[in-house]
Protein backbone atom coordinates (compact mmCIF):
# COMPACT_ATOMS: atom_id res chain seq x y z
CA UNK A 1 0.00 0.00 0.00
CA UNK A 2 0.96 3.69 -0.77
CA UNK A 3 1.45 6.40 1.67
CA UNK A 4 1.94 9.42 1.75
CA UNK A 5 4.69 10.59 4.76
CA UNK A 6 5.06 14.01 3.99
CA UNK A 7 3.77 16.91 1.68
CA UNK A 8 5.41 20.67 1.58
CA UNK A 9 2.71 22.71 0.69
CA UNK A 10 2.39 26.83 -0.14
CA UNK A 11 -0.59 28.15 1.11
CA UNK A 12 -2.29 31.53 1.24
CA UNK A 13 -4.05 32.24 4.30
CA UNK A 14 -5.49 35.45 6.01
CA UNK A 15 -4.33 36.48 9.33
CA UNK A 16 -7.05 34.87 10.89
CA UNK A 17 -7.18 31.85 12.36
CA UNK A 18 -3.39 32.62 13.46
CA UNK A 19 -0.41 30.29 12.82
CA UNK A 20 -0.88 28.42 16.35
CA UNK A 21 -5.01 27.70 15.29
CA UNK A 22 -4.06 26.92 11.79
CA UNK A 23 -1.41 24.34 12.59
CA UNK A 24 -3.47 22.40 15.47
CA UNK A 25 -6.81 22.30 12.62
CA UNK A 26 -4.40 20.68 10.59
CA UNK A 27 -2.64 17.87 13.19
CA UNK A 28 -6.15 17.48 13.91
CA UNK A 29 -6.63 15.58 10.48
CA UNK A 30 -5.19 12.43 11.65
CA UNK A 31 -3.37 10.91 15.01
CA UNK A 32 -0.04 11.28 14.53
CA UNK A 33 0.42 14.29 12.50
CA UNK A 34 3.34 16.84 13.14
CA UNK A 35 2.63 20.20 11.22
CA UNK A 36 5.25 22.70 10.89
CA UNK A 37 4.06 26.43 9.88
CA UNK A 38 6.52 28.75 8.12
CA UNK A 39 4.90 32.13 7.27
CA UNK A 40 7.04 33.17 4.26
CA UNK A 41 5.36 36.38 3.17
CA UNK A 42 2.52 39.11 4.94
CA UNK A 43 0.80 41.67 3.65
CA UNK A 44 -2.44 43.94 4.56
CA UNK A 45 -4.81 40.87 4.70
CA UNK A 46 -3.01 37.57 3.76
CA UNK A 47 0.06 35.81 4.37
CA UNK A 48 2.01 33.35 2.35
CA UNK A 49 3.33 30.08 4.16
CA UNK A 50 5.30 27.09 4.16
CA UNK A 51 3.11 24.35 5.33
CA UNK A 52 5.25 20.91 6.18
CA UNK A 53 2.84 17.94 6.85
CA UNK A 54 4.31 14.59 8.31
CA UNK A 55 2.27 11.72 9.17
CA UNK A 56 2.47 7.92 8.81
CA UNK A 57 -0.07 8.24 6.31
CA UNK A 58 -1.49 11.75 5.39
CA UNK A 59 -4.95 12.26 4.36
CA UNK A 60 -4.22 15.46 1.41
CA UNK A 61 -8.04 15.48 1.10
CA UNK A 62 -8.53 15.97 4.87
CA UNK A 63 -5.92 18.91 5.08
CA UNK A 64 -6.97 20.75 2.06
CA UNK A 65 -10.44 20.35 3.30
CA UNK A 66 -9.06 21.81 6.45
CA UNK A 67 -7.28 24.61 4.39
CA UNK A 68 -10.37 25.89 2.78
CA UNK A 69 -12.23 25.44 5.90
CA UNK A 70 -10.05 28.30 7.25
CA UNK A 71 -10.40 30.69 4.47
CA UNK A 72 -7.37 29.92 2.97
CA UNK A 73 -6.25 28.22 -0.61
CA UNK A 74 -3.67 25.74 -1.90
CA UNK A 75 -1.63 27.06 -3.84
CA UNK A 76 0.81 24.54 -5.20
CA UNK A 77 2.13 20.99 -3.34
CA UNK A 78 5.83 22.22 -3.33
CA UNK A 79 7.29 18.50 -2.45
CA UNK A 80 5.88 15.34 -1.35
CA UNK A 81 7.51 12.07 0.07
CA UNK A 82 5.69 8.46 -0.81
CA UNK A 83 6.90 5.13 0.68
CA UNK A 84 5.21 2.00 -1.38
CA UNK A 85 5.27 -2.06 0.16
CA UNK A 86 3.18 -4.28 1.91
CA UNK A 87 3.42 -2.63 5.31
CA UNK A 88 4.49 0.50 5.72
CA UNK A 89 3.94 0.59 9.09
CA UNK A 90 7.01 -1.54 9.57
CA UNK A 91 9.14 0.43 7.98
CA UNK A 92 11.64 2.25 9.73
CA UNK B 1 -14.85 20.43 17.22
CA UNK B 2 -17.96 20.94 19.67
CA UNK B 3 -20.86 23.95 18.93
CA UNK B 4 -18.93 25.61 21.78
CA UNK B 5 -15.16 25.53 20.45
CA UNK B 6 -16.74 25.99 17.33
CA UNK B 7 -18.42 29.12 18.67
CA UNK B 8 -15.23 30.69 20.78
CA UNK B 9 -13.04 29.68 17.40
CA UNK B 10 -15.60 31.75 15.20
CA UNK B 11 -15.30 35.03 18.06
CA UNK B 12 -11.70 34.54 18.30
CA UNK B 13 -10.86 34.80 14.59
CA UNK B 14 -13.28 37.58 14.06
CA UNK B 15 -12.12 39.48 17.47
CA UNK B 16 -15.37 39.51 17.86
CA UNK B 17 -15.68 38.36 21.81
CA UNK B 18 -14.15 42.00 22.41
CA UNK B 19 -17.44 43.20 21.15
CA UNK B 20 -19.77 41.08 22.77
CA UNK B 21 -18.06 42.22 25.71
CA UNK B 22 -18.49 45.83 25.26
CA UNK B 23 -22.19 45.58 23.79
CA UNK B 24 -22.89 43.40 26.77
CA UNK B 25 -21.53 46.20 29.55
CA UNK B 26 -22.59 49.61 27.27
CA UNK B 27 -26.07 47.86 27.21
CA UNK B 28 -26.40 46.56 30.49
CA UNK B 29 -25.28 49.56 31.65
CA UNK B 30 -28.36 51.46 29.67
CA UNK B 31 -30.55 48.75 31.20
CA UNK B 32 -29.70 49.19 35.22
CA UNK B 33 -29.75 53.01 34.69
CA UNK B 34 -33.02 52.99 32.42
CA UNK B 35 -34.67 51.45 35.67
CA UNK B 36 -32.86 53.36 37.77
CA UNK B 37 -34.52 56.24 36.08
CA UNK B 38 -38.23 54.64 35.62
CA UNK B 39 -38.01 53.99 39.48
CA UNK B 40 -37.06 56.82 40.68
CA UNK B 41 -39.88 58.78 38.83
CA UNK B 42 -42.42 56.88 40.29
CA UNK B 43 -41.01 57.55 43.86
CA UNK B 44 -41.12 61.39 43.31
CA UNK B 45 -44.52 61.08 41.61
CA UNK B 46 -48.18 60.54 42.84
CA UNK B 47 -48.09 56.85 44.51
CA UNK B 48 -48.63 54.35 41.60
CA UNK B 49 -50.12 50.95 42.00
CA UNK B 50 -47.19 48.33 41.86
CA UNK B 51 -48.80 46.30 39.25
CA UNK B 52 -48.40 49.85 36.76
CA UNK B 53 -44.60 50.53 37.73
CA UNK B 54 -43.95 47.02 36.95
CA UNK B 55 -46.38 46.77 33.31
CA UNK B 56 -44.20 50.17 32.75
CA UNK B 57 -40.77 48.93 33.63
CA UNK B 58 -41.48 45.68 31.61
CA UNK B 59 -42.23 47.60 28.68
CA UNK B 60 -39.23 49.31 28.82
CA UNK B 61 -37.04 46.63 29.38
CA UNK B 62 -39.07 44.85 26.17
CA UNK B 63 -38.06 47.44 24.32
CA UNK B 64 -34.82 48.10 25.49
CA UNK B 65 -34.05 44.16 24.37
CA UNK B 66 -35.59 44.84 21.21
CA UNK B 67 -33.91 47.70 20.16
CA UNK B 68 -30.55 46.37 21.12
CA UNK B 69 -31.27 43.27 19.39
CA UNK B 70 -32.23 45.02 16.17
CA UNK B 71 -29.45 47.34 15.83
CA UNK B 72 -26.80 44.91 17.30
CA UNK B 73 -27.98 42.52 14.01
CA UNK B 74 -28.58 45.27 11.49
CA UNK B 75 -25.12 46.91 12.32
CA UNK B 76 -23.02 44.07 12.58
CA UNK B 77 -24.40 41.99 9.68
CA UNK B 78 -23.48 45.00 7.88
CA UNK B 79 -19.43 44.89 8.73
CA UNK B 80 -19.13 41.33 8.42
CA UNK B 81 -20.41 41.26 5.38
CA UNK B 82 -18.19 44.07 4.02
CA UNK B 83 -15.06 42.56 6.16
CA UNK B 84 -16.11 39.39 4.45
CA UNK B 85 -16.41 40.92 1.02
CA UNK B 86 -13.05 42.51 1.68
CA UNK B 87 -11.17 39.28 3.08
CA UNK B 88 -13.10 37.30 -0.32
CA UNK B 89 -11.56 40.61 -2.84
CA UNK B 90 -7.58 39.94 -0.71
CA UNK B 91 -7.97 36.06 -1.24
CA UNK B 92 -9.19 36.09 -4.45
CA UNK B 93 -11.89 33.73 -3.66
CA UNK B 94 -15.14 32.99 -2.42
CA UNK B 95 -15.35 32.06 1.76
CA UNK B 96 -18.72 31.96 2.11
CA UNK B 97 -17.94 27.85 2.92
CA UNK B 98 -15.19 28.77 5.42
CA UNK B 99 -14.91 29.65 9.02
CA UNK B 100 -15.25 33.48 8.03
CA UNK B 101 -18.69 32.52 6.23
CA UNK B 102 -20.02 31.19 9.14
CA UNK B 103 -18.94 33.95 11.50
CA UNK B 104 -20.54 36.81 9.22
CA UNK B 105 -23.66 34.44 9.35
CA UNK B 106 -23.48 33.27 12.96
CA UNK B 107 -21.76 36.37 14.67
CA UNK B 108 -24.73 38.81 13.88
CA UNK B 109 -26.92 36.40 15.52
CA UNK B 110 -24.59 36.11 19.14
CA UNK B 111 -23.97 39.67 19.21
CA UNK B 112 -27.23 40.73 18.98
CA UNK B 113 -28.77 38.46 21.43
CA UNK B 114 -25.49 39.64 23.67
CA UNK B 115 -26.56 43.32 22.87
CA UNK B 116 -30.47 42.79 23.70
CA UNK B 117 -30.47 40.30 26.93
CA UNK B 118 -27.94 42.09 28.55
CA UNK B 119 -30.22 45.00 29.43
CA UNK B 120 -33.28 43.04 29.41
CA UNK B 121 -32.14 40.50 31.75
CA UNK B 122 -30.41 42.94 33.91
CA UNK B 123 -33.51 45.11 33.95
CA UNK B 124 -35.31 42.06 35.23
CA UNK B 125 -33.40 41.90 38.26
CA UNK B 126 -33.35 45.00 39.02
CA UNK B 127 -37.54 44.30 39.40
CA UNK B 128 -37.57 41.29 41.30
CA UNK B 129 -38.26 43.30 44.32
CA UNK B 130 -41.50 44.75 42.41
CA UNK B 131 -42.18 41.17 42.11
CA UNK B 132 -41.69 40.11 45.08
CA UNK B 133 -43.58 42.22 46.58
CA UNK B 134 -46.70 42.46 44.35
CA UNK B 135 -46.79 38.34 45.17
CA UNK B 136 -47.07 39.46 48.58
CA UNK B 137 -43.99 38.60 49.98
CA UNK B 138 -43.14 41.02 52.92
CA UNK B 139 -39.18 42.57 52.28
CA UNK B 140 -37.01 44.13 54.78
CA UNK B 141 -37.83 48.18 52.81
CA UNK B 142 -39.91 49.71 50.46
CA UNK B 143 -40.15 47.39 47.04
CA UNK B 144 -38.91 50.96 45.03
CA UNK B 145 -36.04 51.33 47.28
CA UNK B 146 -34.84 47.73 46.91
CA UNK B 147 -34.85 47.86 43.12
CA UNK B 148 -33.05 51.13 43.17
CA UNK B 149 -30.54 49.23 45.66
CA UNK B 150 -30.35 46.60 43.30
CA UNK B 151 -29.94 48.80 40.29
CA UNK B 152 -27.02 50.47 41.92
CA UNK B 153 -25.31 46.86 42.76
CA UNK B 154 -25.62 46.08 39.07
CA UNK B 155 -24.05 49.09 38.34
CA UNK B 156 -21.01 48.37 40.41
CA UNK B 157 -21.05 44.71 39.41
CA UNK B 158 -20.59 46.05 35.85
CA UNK B 159 -17.81 48.98 36.59
CA UNK B 160 -16.00 45.66 38.05
CA UNK B 161 -16.05 43.80 35.09
CA UNK B 162 -14.89 46.57 33.37
CA UNK B 163 -12.15 46.89 35.98
CA UNK B 164 -11.20 43.82 35.63
CA UNK B 165 -10.71 44.09 31.82
CA UNK B 166 -9.03 47.14 31.74
CA UNK B 167 -6.39 45.44 34.74
CA UNK B 168 -6.96 48.32 36.68
CA UNK B 169 -8.58 48.49 40.90
CA UNK B 170 -11.55 46.57 40.65
CA UNK B 171 -13.36 48.67 43.66
CA UNK B 172 -11.88 51.69 41.69
CA UNK B 173 -14.05 50.88 38.35
CA UNK B 174 -16.96 50.54 40.21
CA UNK B 175 -17.28 53.15 42.82
CA UNK B 176 -16.70 55.31 39.20
CA UNK B 177 -19.78 53.32 37.61
CA UNK B 178 -21.60 53.71 40.67
CA UNK B 179 -20.74 57.38 40.95
CA UNK B 180 -22.21 58.00 37.74
CA UNK B 181 -25.47 56.37 38.70
CA UNK B 182 -25.59 58.25 41.52
CA UNK B 183 -25.07 61.35 39.57
CA UNK B 184 -28.17 60.12 37.31
CA UNK B 185 -30.50 59.40 40.19
CA UNK B 186 -29.53 63.15 41.79
CA UNK B 187 -30.11 64.58 38.17
CA UNK B 188 -33.78 62.69 37.77
CA UNK B 189 -34.64 63.88 41.62
CA UNK B 190 -33.83 66.99 40.62
CA UNK B 191 -35.36 67.78 37.62
CA UNK B 192 -38.77 65.64 38.15
CA UNK B 193 -38.67 66.19 42.13
CA UNK B 194 -41.00 68.46 43.77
Amino acid sequence: MVSVKRIVLDVLKPHQPNALDFSQAIAEVGIDYRVKLTVIEMDENTETLRLEVQGNAIDFEGVQAVITSMGASLHSIDEVEVQGGADTGNLT
Amino acid sequence: MSLLQQAGFLLRITDSHKIARRYFVVNGFDGALTMLGLIIGFLVSRPAEIEIIINVCLGAAIALGMSGMSSAYLSEAAERKHALGKLEEAMVADLQESAHGDAARWLPVFIALVNGLAPFIISLLVLIPLWLSNAGVVLPLSPLYAAIAIALLLVFLLGIFLGRIAGISWLRSGLQTLLIAIVTAMFIYLLTGN
